[in-house]
């Protein structure tokens, strides 16, 4: 955080954004310099949704400190669930079933649908456009309702336990999870017509806040920032985890990869038509997922550990709906960790955004944070 | 490529006393109870991770980076832990190529009263924030770095939260920094509003509660 800073040049003009600003995605200030309506650089101030997730994972055990996870990314919660679980699991070398590995996909996938709803609807709003917004929320409602039943929780799942999950899944719902991935597939194409494919949409993004390959890794940028610049990366392919390996084969995956179909490859349409071609893809992880899980025995979803006292460190990686999530994690023989690191791909995005702002509208500034997916817990942990 | 040969190609290009103490995927203790638990067990490997000379960390995160053979394009993760036992600060560098898909652990440790090391944001620009963040939290003093400023604790705040060894102050700027427990504040109000008129009354009789008889399952 720093203190606002009223000293500029004669032709700038100072423009506070935030902190408490609809389109920040939570709490986050910019201070915006402009000269009439172009920026000449957007700073970024973050630490207003600080509350020292680190801190509190040295305080409490590793079991109690899985609710915490959630908190690190509110709006995709269950992948931060996910890499503390298995950052936990490598450091201890504890075994885990594999239905809890189905369970683990099956619950990522379904929060990244949602996740994803968040971002495009919020995205379509922040431009100025209400209606894709509830339109994306509906659909949200309908994954809630299903993790809800998976384990009680509409937000902050506390659902992956170390060396499983929490509950097994029963045959209601399982039917339940398929009949909203037929009703989903034909909204996805609804929502291609109604926004994606959308003439003064992809007018508005197109040949937008463009960022390349090299710029884009120089940079850090993850998950689906990362493979709209072009760059064919995804942890669920290349690195495989949980029952990836096994479920990705099957279904002929190929990484969605931006090409600049309306204007430059990395530009902010591309970045938006991602997310709706990783909404197709994780139908067909879950589809898949949901057939593979018959096979493995019922009820055995949790190995807990006994005595939890690891020794080392270990670093795991999971792609969340915002890219890469990594947990490094030491202990020391204590029941608490003796430090644990989250970094996240927001937190990644947000150094390039001062980069990017220059010469920017100000209208820009808005569309450039909402397509990179920026999520203000995951800035500040 | 193996740790093994990322290491030797890094000490060929960077200087053979620049980095030691190699650790190669150290394996895990067994933590599992049966043959095949332990056996799946075995198989996670730790990361593999080798530790650089302060003096010469540019060198060999330069050779690291350029190397056409290692190629580390990504800075993944930068951290820093605080050993207080052993008196140091360690930075430690995750590093991955996405040309050749290999990852590797660089450690740095640097004396806890004068953490300074060279900042590595003139070889990947991502490592600005989580440089900042660390001088923030851990007060390691990234020497170069463009804009080594405070990122997410506020400007004027005194000392690094991260340190063990750091005491929270009772409040900032005439804001206290704890709250008292609602616990405490439920008997405050039970004496105030709940005990009084049974007061009044008559004392409790200090006898035990009746046992609940068992229930016939």
């Amino acid at each position: 955080m720093s203190e606002l800073v009223l000293v500029s040049g004669e032709d700038e003009m100072i423009l506070n954004m935030g902190p408490q600003h609809p389109s920040t995605h939570g709490v986050i200030r910019f201070i915006v310099h402009t000269d009439g309506e172009i920026i000449s650089r957007a700073e970024p101030d973050v630490g207003y949704l600080h509350r020292a997730i680190e801190h509190i994972a040295e305080k409490c055990t590793y079991e109690g400190f899985m609710p915490y996870t959630d908190r690190v990314d509110y709006v995709c919660a269950m992948t931060a669930n996910h890499v503390w679980a298995s950052a936990v699991e490598k450091l201890a070398a504890l075994p885990v079933p594999p239905r809890a590995h189905h369970l683990r996909v099956i619950s990522d996938e379904l929060n990244r649908i949602s996740s994803h709803c968040i971002a495009l609807g919020a995205m379509a709003m922040d431009l100025g456009a209400i209606t894709p917004f509830p339109y994306a929320l509906r659909e949200r409602e309908y994954v809630n309702d299903l993790l809800e039943e998976l384990c009680g929780a509409r937000l902050t799942y506390n659902y992956h336990r170390i060396g499983g999950v929490g509950w097994d899944m029963t045959d209601a719902w399982r039917d339940k999870a398929l009949r909203f991935l037929d009703h989903f597939v034909p909204v996805i194409d609804e929502f291609d017509r109604l926004i994606t494919m959308n003439e003064i949409f992809v007018k508005r993004l197109a040949n937008l806040a463009v960022i390349g390959g090299e710029e884009a890794i120089a940079y850090g940028l993850v998950g689906p920032n990362l493979r709209a610049a072009g760059v064919a990366f995804d942890l669920r392919a290349d690195m495989p985890y949980a029952t990836y390996g096994d479920i990705l084969p099957k279904i002929g995956w190929q990484t969605p990869v931006g090409s600049g179909r309306m204007g430059q490859t990395g530009d902010a349409w591309d970045r938006f038509w991602l997310r709706v071609e990783e909404w197709r893809w994780s139908v067909k992880i879950l589809r898949e997922a949901l057939d593979q899980i018959q096979a493995t025995p019922r009820g055995e979803f949790l190995i807990a550990p006994k005595r939890l006292r690891p020794k080392g460190d270990a670093m795991a990686r999971v792609e969340a709906a915002r890219g890469d999530m990594s947990c490094y994690v030491i202990g020391d023989g204590a029941p608490n960790a003796y430090r644990a690191r989250f970094r996240t791909g927001s937190f990644n995005a947000m150094g390039l955004v001062r980069e990017k702002s220059r010469g920017l509208m100000v209208a820009d500034l808005v569309a450039l944070i909402a397509s990179l997916d920026i999520v203000a817990p995951e800035i500040d942990r | 490529m193996k740790a093994k040969e990322i290491f030797e190609r890094v000490a060929a290009r960077a200087g053979h006393e620049a980095v030691f103490a190699l650790d190669e995927a150290a394996q895990a203790e067994p933590g599992g109870q049966t043959a095949p638990e332990k056996a799946k067990a075995a198989e996670a490997a730790r990361d593999a991770s080798f530790h650089a000379r302060p003096a010469d960390l540019m060198a060999v995160m330069g050779a690291l980076r350029d190397d056409p053979e290692l190629r580390f394009d990504f800075l993944q993760n930068l951290t820093a832990v605080d050993w207080i036992k052993r008196d140091a600060i360690q930075v430690v560098y995750h590093l991955f190529s996405y040309v050749y898909r290999h990852e590797i652990c660089v450690r740095v440790d640097l004396p806890r009263a004068t953490p300074h090391v060279a900042s590595v944001v003139s070889l990947w620009p991502t490592a600005n924030w989580h440089e900042r963040e660390q001088f923030d939290l851990l007060g390691v003093v990234f020497e170069g770095h463009p804009d080594l400023r405070r990122l997410l604790m506020p400007d004027d705040w005194v000392g690094h939260p991260m340190r063990k060894d750091f005491h929270e102050p009772k409040s900032y700027r005439g804001m206290p920094t704890s709250r008292p427990s609602p616990l405490d504040l439920l008997v405050t109000y039970d004496r105030a509003h709940v005990a009084k008129p049974t007061q009044a009354a008559s004392p409790a009789p200090a006898t035990p509660p009746p046992s609940t008889p068992e229930t016939p399952s």
